[in-house]
């Protein structure tokens, strides 16, 4: 029996994915579970299996368009059936399967990730494949679309006139070709008295949303207006820390072995710290506090697209080595966008790192429904009051977080980023 | 003595439609006439003159192309007065509406001939020598041009005529030599060729429709001359006398050479036409060709004096002077409103096969040294054409290389006057050749050349 393939749902918080490739062609035999496609969802590429057998007889979307979960991706006919009438137009879309509620989840752990932001994440009204924006020159103004004649549009483009700048002497102030050719380079007239920023500078573009940034955005906005914030810095001397990785790492790669990064020791610091005082470890959940038994660490990895934050699992049980080596993989594999959404969900802290950017210090957004988020800032050298009250060389290092007090009151905050600072002081104790 | 809003001189498509514009703007206005109503459009020209063509064009298919058909036509004959008669019906009943309009909107139609009294008068002096004042705070003029004779052969009315004198002939010609081969010229020559006069054409420059594009120039001499008519192009008349039976011309190249000697019963000169003022034009200023000169916003040189149509110059067409009225108009009672000059407008010549165009020659684009691209598609490969066995000429549009803008568009065949609506068009809102390629036009239809013509240019023309 003819079968539409949909887009499925391949993350809690997908609600619209990218064909990114397609696996197969039409007059493809696939078979059942057969890789069928690549499929970017708002977290990573993933491949689509097929969810039945047959003849792939027609792609109804094409590489590189974006459709809301539900919608037909390719008809598949058994073989020698004859396609539906209708078979050459994707059927509109079936209702996209409705997110799943939060509370439906199995396990906290699993949820841990989910956004509340998720029942907002309902599909977009239209079920038709999305089409590129339309050009610069038809941007929407404040005002509503710009009248303007094909041939201005043309000559626009090619003179880089920005229309929305240009007066139109055609009817109804339609732009006309002698407008455009009347404008100066980025438009305006010659009535803009040189308010308007200098002409030729780059016109605005409208970047359409990737599906991660959707999500950012909505989850962010959703943490930064729902949960009460609340920020405490600690001052970290370094010198301990910088001193003994000196010395791991000389004798790691005489061995043949890695090197390990400061975030590697801050890690492994985080896990003891957190061990050390769970209430940090936990999630408000409405009407109770749940503190989640393991510490699945959360780092977060600036990819081009924009940002994930793949999980390292219960790592309270890992050395710094394991940490050190399970991050740069899954790191790597971020990169590539090759991270399935079960890898960047569950984490129950997050540690943000801008330190490789000169960053001193900052204010990070809780990654909900987790309660704290870590933001370590660069190692400064500079002059510091030794134990003997003399002025000598030093090294610092500032590590802020960002609490839910809902669930973490400012005692419980300090209490954590002293245990933090205590095990980077002493950083024998990260690898005892 | 009444005293208006505005009062228009001239009731022909210039000043009708201005007035009725300025009556739809609420104002009072007031429309003199020494004529008809609807001015030589609508009584000597387009009008009557489409009537004749289309009786032309019908005697000639069942005269010529019957057994094409399927028919078998005995003792097939006219009647001239009939022929001539009907014309008329239809002025006369076009007059009339033009009179109702004059009702509907409350414009005072005033029978006689105006002209500019003192300030901020018109004087009207009617059939009877009777004059009256009336007083308008705006008057716009709109009197129109009439045909214009040659010195050394003045219109007689019989043997030397004009246009107006052509489309009443009591009697048909055996022969007639038409001087001037621009579209009122080619039109005649047309309507009494079809007829069985013998019709020879004289023009100066060295093509007949000389504002046509060459190519269509050409294939029209071509088609004409398989209908009968003999041209002489390059040719100037040197002089001219009528005789008992007609009249006898000298022609000679225009470049200088041999004379030679052209007998026929009736000359109609076609060579252009001649501004018609207003009464006490003194005080107008007029152009170096005898136009009244108008600003950018019509008017002349006497405030609240405004000038629209024909008399302000060519191009001399219907519907470039009411285009020209509408814009006066909006501009005397709106001070805000930029009134428009003419840029873009289309020509056409009713001859059989008919002649449309718009916007810039191929020569004209060689002259201003643009860089250009032909599209070309003949009728012969028009399956609507050649089901209605009309399948001569062709649909030329050139295009700007660079951007594909419009720059011109010639149509040689049947229907072309009607198809040059559609680039008219696309020209005004600057479309280009993505958006004609892009338009699905009707199949079968003589428009599809347009899309096919479009196409061709860039090489993707289908059907040739």
């Amino acid at each position: 029996m003819a079968a539409y393939l949909k887009m499925p749902k391949l993350s809690d918080t997908m609600s619209e994915g990218t064909l990114v490739k397609w696996l197969k062609k039409e007059g493809d035999t696939v078979s059942m579970d057969e890789d069928i496609a690549e499929v970017e969802t708002d977290k990573a590429t993933m491949t689509m299996p097929s969810f039945d057998e047959g003849i792939l007889y027609k792609i109804y979307v094409k590489e590189g368009e974006t459709v809301v979960l539900g919608a037909s991706l390719a008809l598949i006919l058994e073989p020698g059936e004859e396609p539906p009438a209708d078979a050459d137009q994707a059927p509109a879309s079936a209702p996209a399967e409705k997110p799943a509620e939060t509370k439906e989840q199995a396990s906290a752990a699993e949820k841990s990730d989910t956004a509340p932001g998720t029942k907002s994440s309902a599909p977009a009204p239209a079920a038709a494949a999305k089409s590129p924006p339309p050009s610069v020159s038809s941007a929407p103004t404040a005002g509503g679309r710009i009248k303007a004649s094909p041939l201005a549009r043309k000559l626009a483009e090619e003179q880089g006139v920005d229309l929305r700048r240009v007066t139109g002497s055609g009817p109804g102030g339609r732009i006309i070709k002698k407008d455009v050719l009347n404008a100066p380079a980025g438009g305006g007239g010659g009535s803009n008295l040189g308010l308007l920023p200098a002409p030729g500078s780059r016109g605005d573009q409208s970047i359409p949303l990737t599906g991660m940034r959707r999500v950012i955005a909505q989850r962010l906005l959703e943490s930064k207006t729902t949960i009460p914030h609340f920020y405490l810095n600690i001052e970290i001397d370094t010198e301990p820390l910088m001193t003994m990785r000196e010395q791991v790492n000389a004798a790691s790669t005489a061995n043949g072995g890695p090197k390990y990064t400061v975030n590697d020791f801050i890690m492994r610091a985080t896990v003891l710290a957190t061990d050390a005082v769970p209430a940090v470890n936990a999630s408000f959940q409405g009407d109770s506090i749940l503190q989640h038994g393991e510490i699945n660490l959360s780092v977060a990895v600036a990819i081009e697209e924009g940002l994930v934050t793949p999980v390292i699992r219960s790592a309270q049980m890992k050395s710094i080595k394991e940490l050190a080596g399970e991050l740069k993989e899954l790191a790597g594999r971020a990169k590539d966008k090759k991270l399935t959404p079960a890898e960047m969900q569950g984490g129950t802290i997050t540690i943000s790192n801008l330190g490789a950017f000169g960053i001193g210090n900052f204010d990070a957004i809780i990654n909900p429904p987790q309660a704290a988020i870590l933001a370590i800032g660069t190692i400064t050298k500079q002059p510091v009051v030794n134990a003997a009250n003399q002025i000598v060389p030093g090294q610092r290092m500032w590590i802020g977080m960002s609490c839910d007090h809902r669930v973490i009151d400012g005692a419980v905050g300090a209490r954590f980023l002293s245990e933090l600072k205590r095990f980077l002081e002493t950083p024998i104790l990260l690898i005892s | 003595m009444a005293s208006y809003d505005l009062i228009v001189i001239g009731g022909g498509p210039g000043g009708y439609v201005g007035a009725i514009r300025a009556a739809q703007l609420g104002k009072k206005v007031a429309c003199i006439e020494n004529d008809r109503a609807g001015g030589t459009c609508l009584n000597w020209g387009c009008i009557p003159t489409k009537a004749l063509l289309k009786n032309a064009e019908l005697y000639h298919t069942l005269s010529h192309r019957a057994a094409e058909f399927g028919l078998n036509i005995e003792g097939l004959s006219y009647d001239w007065e009939k022929v001539i008669g009907r014309s008329r019906q239809v002025s006369d009943k076009l007059a009339g509406g033009i009179e109702f309009l004059f009702k509907k909107n409350k414009i005072d139609y005033i029978r006689g001939t105006g002209g500019l009294a003192a300030n901020g008068k018109v004087e009207v002096i009617d059939a009877e020598g009777k004059s009256e004042i009336h007083t308008a705070a705006n008057v716009l003029l709109a009197t129109g041009c009439v045909s214009r004779g040659l010195p050394f052969l003045p219109f007689d009315g019989e043997k030397v005529i004009g246009s107006k004198d052509a489309m009443t002939l009591k009697k048909q010609p055996k022969s007639m030599v038409i001087i001037g081969a621009g579209a009122i010229g080619i039109e005649f020559a047309y309507f009494f060729s079809s007829y069985g006069t013998e019709v020879t054409v004289i023009e100066m420059m060295d093509r007949i429709l000389p504002v046509e594009d060459s190519e269509v120039s050409a294939a029209l001499q071509k088609s004409l001359a398989k209908h009968g008519i003999k041209f002489h192009t390059s040719t100037k008349t040197a002089a001219a006398e009528t005789t008992e039976n007609g009249v006898r011309l000298t022609i000679e190249p225009a470049a200088g050479g041999d004379q030679q000697s052209l007998e026929a019963d009736v000359c109609l000169v076609a060579v252009g036409v001649a501004p018609v003022l207003p009464k006490n034009a003194e005080q107008l200023k007029l152009t170096d060709r005898g136009y009244i000169e108008i600003d950018a916003r019509y008017q002349t040189n006497l405030p609240n004096v405004y000038a629209a149509g024909d008399i302000i110059g060519p191009p001399w067409l219907a519907h470039v002077a009411s285009y020209e009225a509408t814009q006066a108009v909006e501009g005397m009672f709106n001070p805000q409103a930029k009134p428009k000059k003419v840029t873009l407008f289309p020509g056409c010549t009713y001859c059989h096969p008919e002649v449309a165009s718009v916007g810039l020659t191929e020569d004209a684009c060689k002259a201003q040294k643009l860089d250009y691209r032909v599209g070309k598609f003949p009728f012969a490969a028009s399956g609507r054409a050649l089901a209605v066995a009309d399948a001569e000429g062709f649909v030329k549009i050139i295009f700007d290389k660079k951007h594909g803008e419009i720059l011109g568009a010639h149509i040689i065949g049947s229907g072309a006057t009607e198809l040059i609506a559609e680039l008219t068009l696309a020209m005004n809102l600057e479309a280009t050749n993505e958006e004609i390629a892009a338009t699905i036009h009707a199949h079968p239809t003589l428009a599809e050349a347009i899309h096919e013509a479009t196409e061709d240019a860039y090489g993707h023309a289908v059907h040739i």
